[in-house]
């Protein structure tokens, strides 16, 4: 309630007295945000680096502060190294050295992961397949003992294997479930073609990880689980001596390899701005995915990327999210991102938005992916990064947090120096610097567009904003025929 | 807070980006020695709670505020008000315009978030250190001075964003409306957890501006909340900005005090049936668990464990691993303020029928009713639970969560010893009795959810096979 002299009268004047004292305490008489003495430096952990005679090399970051220990083993090849027409494989691969390794079968090696209390597992990515323990001081002689039976001495059980290939026939089935996962299947096919390694999904399709076999399994492996194509880093409470003296001890005698070379695949050429829709029937959101290829995580262009993409759809206030979410709506977050990998990756653009407002939507991505390529406003610069630089500490907040950071640049071979010089290389960022990049890397009239939703209520909708040209293809990016 | 499993009525203000896939996805840190996590409390004369922990690490600070509303406290033609209310919280306040409360944390290099449940509402922030000063007046500004800048376009704007956040995460997920289902059969209609947090479509349109007003008058008062500030900074400094910032706020003379309402039981099995846009059944086996911090959450978690609690439990190694009955199996274990619920489940491999899991439940659950567990499953548990909780203490904001959780459910913030201890304790009876009590003894829910057109994939009953 209000007070404010004049529209009164003297008698609600007075009833409004204790109003306004009451009005006087609900005032915060703080009006104006704090201003914030200077951020305390982060001191990065120091990293040492060591090679074994085999090849293997050691990454050791000591951090004594709590009595436990991060080991990631990183071998520099996943599903990119498959095959032809065995897509998946490097997934089962990794997914198959939990289940039977030494002299343990699958319930064995999780019970003793359970027993112990410590985390174990095994993945791969498009470029690295990592095996990484997660243990306390205590536990970390049985927990090394473990990893390294799986990374050296898995058994592949049989019976582990057709449960583990059954099992991905299954989820690649329940992927019709998922809009989401159908949309990003198609992306990826669309944007670098199902011959592009990026094309395809580490899960594997059906067809292929039906072929595969036991051997195949094996062979892949022999072939790149090798001292000389892995890395292993080791951070947490112990000293370098100490984590030296343990490499050597688990992976010393692990026999270095020759490493196939891999012919190099070229993705599909861009072509001009196309809609694909992948019917998804009934629901009751679109999930948009739009771009196409980026770049690789070794480019010049890294932190202009970093601040264009974090401008563009990178954090909360940025310009996609602030738009589709925060001004009109249409979803729950609007994103986008680059995945750099060894070789150029995706720029991904991304919502799952209300079906009704699909047409809308993806007016209002067009939008901001042409506007980012305009000149950027001095306080918006400001603003990404400072988000960025002092935001910096929170991804070295615990031994994981560091293993994540350094194992994310092993696979794409960029020096474990750069950790330390993001602040700079983001204080050297230009607003020109970010429109250079914008126009390089977002291209408009080039994009791969998915939009997987209910076809029947959003296929009149989309071809009326006459952005592009609409077509119509299954999970696969495949082309359907015209009903 | 259930050791073992994550609370499922949960939801977010956003889903945080992933922007480069990195070759680790987190894993948290823990050890084997005695948790503690040493803390200052006090309250200001206003009644807000204050819970101070330092850690000065890692130059990063978290700060946590909890306010003891959740959509349990919703009117009737109001579900999910609690959750949109809290997204209405980043809206601006008295001297946050709009868009500021982002933009300016992020100017810090700060990030921030929220979370609803059936009893609280939660608030955070982390960043770096010197940006404390900032998410307590922030925090201060919207918790005492909310209501000068509300309108009707701040309310509109954030209905339809939870309007889609329900679309994302509970209808167009597969299975995604089972809790919706559910709640009203295992709670009768006037019981705060009969409805699930995110509300319905109808109740959400139906929010007014003054149903805003009317909430945070009631709810939004210091003296119903508390404010846990974890990691680098300086505890004077901290008391000082927190008594500049929040003393001014005042208290709700009427403070809400939440009604006392009896636990509801099933009174027999209830077999129901969903069909849903998937490719395969679930079967699900629900029952009535226990409060929060009561005295068989531990045995109720560890039974859950060891029954389905990954791949070293019992119905991995019989339905998933041996006889590939099931796609998948889990079971929970969620402790709220007023009630448990107890879910099991299992996706059927394709061309299984569902009775074939159901009668692996019903035998695993005979088992161990009448045999217990063994000491090797009883150690696991121990030490999994152990190492669940540590794993929350890697980090500044785990830590004041944990500290907030204690401080609600169980009056003080120190009782994190207390937690582990009641766990060390458990024997292998306390497992088989729990089983034979919740399991065998109380009616349940038998739902299948299956494929559209396919009801003969469904369930017809429990416990007979």
């Amino acid at each position: 309630m209000r007070c404010t002299g004049g529209m009164f009268s003297a008698v609600f004047m007075a009833a409004c007295t204790p109003m306004l004292a009451l009005q006087a305490q609900t005032t915060n008489p703080f009006t104006a945000p704090p201003k914030l003495a200077t951020a305390r430096t982060l001191v990065l952990p120091t990293i040492v680096e060591r090679t074994l005679p085999n090849g293997l090399r050691l990454v050791i970051v000591e951090q004594h502060e709590l009595p436990m220990i991060d080991v990631a083993l990183v071998v520099r090849n996943g599903s990119e190294a498959e095959p032809k027409g065995k897509n998946g494989l490097a997934t089962l691969t990794a997914g198959l050295l939990t289940e039977g390794a030494g002299s343990r079968d699958a319930l064995a090696i999780a019970e003793q992961i359970g027993y112990l209390a410590i985390r174990l597992d095994a993945l791969s990515g498009f470029e690295q397949s990592t095996v990484r323990v997660h243990s306390s001081s205590a536990t970390l002689d049985s927990a090394m003992a473990l990893m390294t039976d799986l990374a050296l001495r898995p058994t592949f059980p049989e019976q582990s294997f057709a449960q583990q290939k059954s099992a991905r026939l299954t989820a690649l089935l329940q992927e019709a479930d998922r809009g989401p996962a159908m949309a990003d299947r198609a992306f990826a096919a669309l944007v670098f073609g199902e011959n592009h390694p990026y094309g395809r999904s580490p899960g594997g399709t059906r067809e292929d990880i039906e072929t595969i076999t036991r051997e195949d399994v094996r062979t892949f492996w022999k072939t790149w689980y090798r001292p000389n194509n892995a890395t292993l880093i080791m951070v947490g409470d112990l000293s370098v001596a100490e984590a030296v003296k343990r490499a050597t001890a688990a992976f010393g005698a692990w026999q270095r390899a020759e490493l196939p070379v891999l012919a190099k695949s070229t993705p599909v050429a861009a072509g001009s701005t196309t809609i694909y829709v992948v019917d998804k029937a009934k629901a009751p959101q679109s999930s948009f995915r739009l771009g196409g290829i980026g770049v690789a995580r070794n480019t010049k262009d890294y932190f202009p990327l970093m601040v264009m993409n974090t401008t563009l759809g990178g954090s909360f206030t940025s310009r996609l999210n602030t738009n589709l979410r925060e001004t009109k709506a249409y979803t729950y977050g609007a994103s986008s991102g680059f995945t750099m990998r060894r070789e150029p990756g995706a720029f991904t653009s991304r919502a799952e938005v209300v079906a009704a407002k699909t047409d809308s939507s993806l007016i209002e991505f067009m939008k901001e992916l042409n506007s980012i390529r305009e000149p950027l406003p001095a306080a918006e610069l400001a603003k990404v990064k400072k988000y960025l630089q002092l935001g910096y500490a929170e991804r070295f907040e615990s031994t994981n947090d560091i293993a994540g950071e350094i194992a994310a640049l092993i696979p794409v071979g960029i020096p474990l120096s750069a950790l330390g010089g993001f602040n700079a290389g983001i204080g050297a960022v230009t607003a020109s610097d970010v429109q250079r990049v914008a126009k390089q890397y977002v291209d408009p009239n080039k994009m791969v567009i998915v939009v997987a939703g209910d076809r029947a209520s959003i296929e009149a909708a989309l071809k009326a904003t006459k952005i592009a040209p609409v077509q119509f293809v299954d999970s696969r990016g495949r082309r359907l025929p015209v009903p | 807070m259930p050791l073992l499993t994550g609370a499922r009525q949960t939801f977010k203000r956003w889903a945080t980006l992933l922007l480069f896939a990195s070759a680790l996805t987190p894993f948290a840190a823990r050890s084997q020695k005695a948790p503690n996590i040493p803390f200052e409390k006090f309250t200001l004369p206003n009644g807000l709670e204050v819970i101070l922990h330092v850690d000065r690490s890692v130059p990063i600070v978290a700060v946590n505020g909890w306010f003891k509303v959740g959509s349990g406290d919703e009117k009737p033609g109001r579900t999910g008000f609690a959750h949109l209310f809290e997204h209405i919280m980043f809206m601006g306040s008295q001297n946050v315009p709009v868009g500021k409360f982002d933009q300016w944390l992020e100017a810090a290099g700060a990030n921030n978030n929220g979370s609803t449940t059936f009893d609280r509402t939660n608030y955070y922030e982390t960043g770096p250190s010197n940006a404390l000063p900032l998410m307590l007046w922030l925090d201060a500004d919207r918790m005492g001075w909310l209501l000068p800048t509300m309108d009707l376009a701040k309310v509109d704007l954030q209905r339809d964003v939870v309007k889609n956040e329900r679309r994302q995460n509970v209808e167009n997920q597969p299975y995604g409306l089972v809790d919706e289902m559910i709640l009203p059969v295992m709670f009768p209609p006037n019981h705060p957890y009969s409805w699930d947090v995110i509300g319905s479509m109808k109740d959400l349109t139906a929010a007014t501006v003054d149903d805003v007003k009317e909430f945070f008058r009631k709810y939004y008062a210091p003296n119903n909340a508390s404010i846990t500030i974890a990691g680098d900074f300086n505890p004077d400094s901290a008391k000082t900005w927190v008594t500049r910032y929040f003393g001014k706020i005042p208290r709700n003379p009427d403070a809400p005090v939440r009604p006392v309402v009896p636990a509801p039981r099933l009174q027999k099995d209830t077999v129901m049936l969903m069909e849903d846009h998937v490719q395969l059944p679930r079967a699900y086996y629900i029952w009535h668990g226990v409060k929060a911090l009561h005295a068989d959450e531990p045995a109720l978690d560890a039974l859950a464990a060891v029954l389905a609690g990954g791949k070293s439990s019992r119905l991995y190694r019989t339905l998933v691993y041996d006889k590939q009955l099931a796609q998948d199996v889990g079971m929970s274990d969620e402790a709220s303020k007023l009630d448990g619920i107890i879910r099991l489940r299992a996706t059927a491999k394709p061309g299984v029928h569902p009775r074939e899991l159901a009668a692996e439940f019903n035998a695993a659950i005979a088992k161990i009713a009448s045999e217990g567990v063994t000491d090797r499953e009883l150690t696991r548990v121990k030490n999994g639970t152990r190492a669940t909780l540590l794993d929350e203490l890697s980090s500044v904001l785990g830590k004041a969560d944990r500290l907030s959780y204690y401080n609600y459910f169980a009056g003080t913030p120190e009782w994190i010893g207390q937690d582990i201890a009641r766990y060390e304790k458990l024997t292998s009876a306390d497992v088989q009795r729990v089983a034979k009590q919740y399991l065998l003894s109380q009616p349940k829910i038998i739902l299948t959810v299956v494929p559209e057109g396919k009801k003969e994939l469904a369930l017809t009953a429990g416990g007979s096979n």
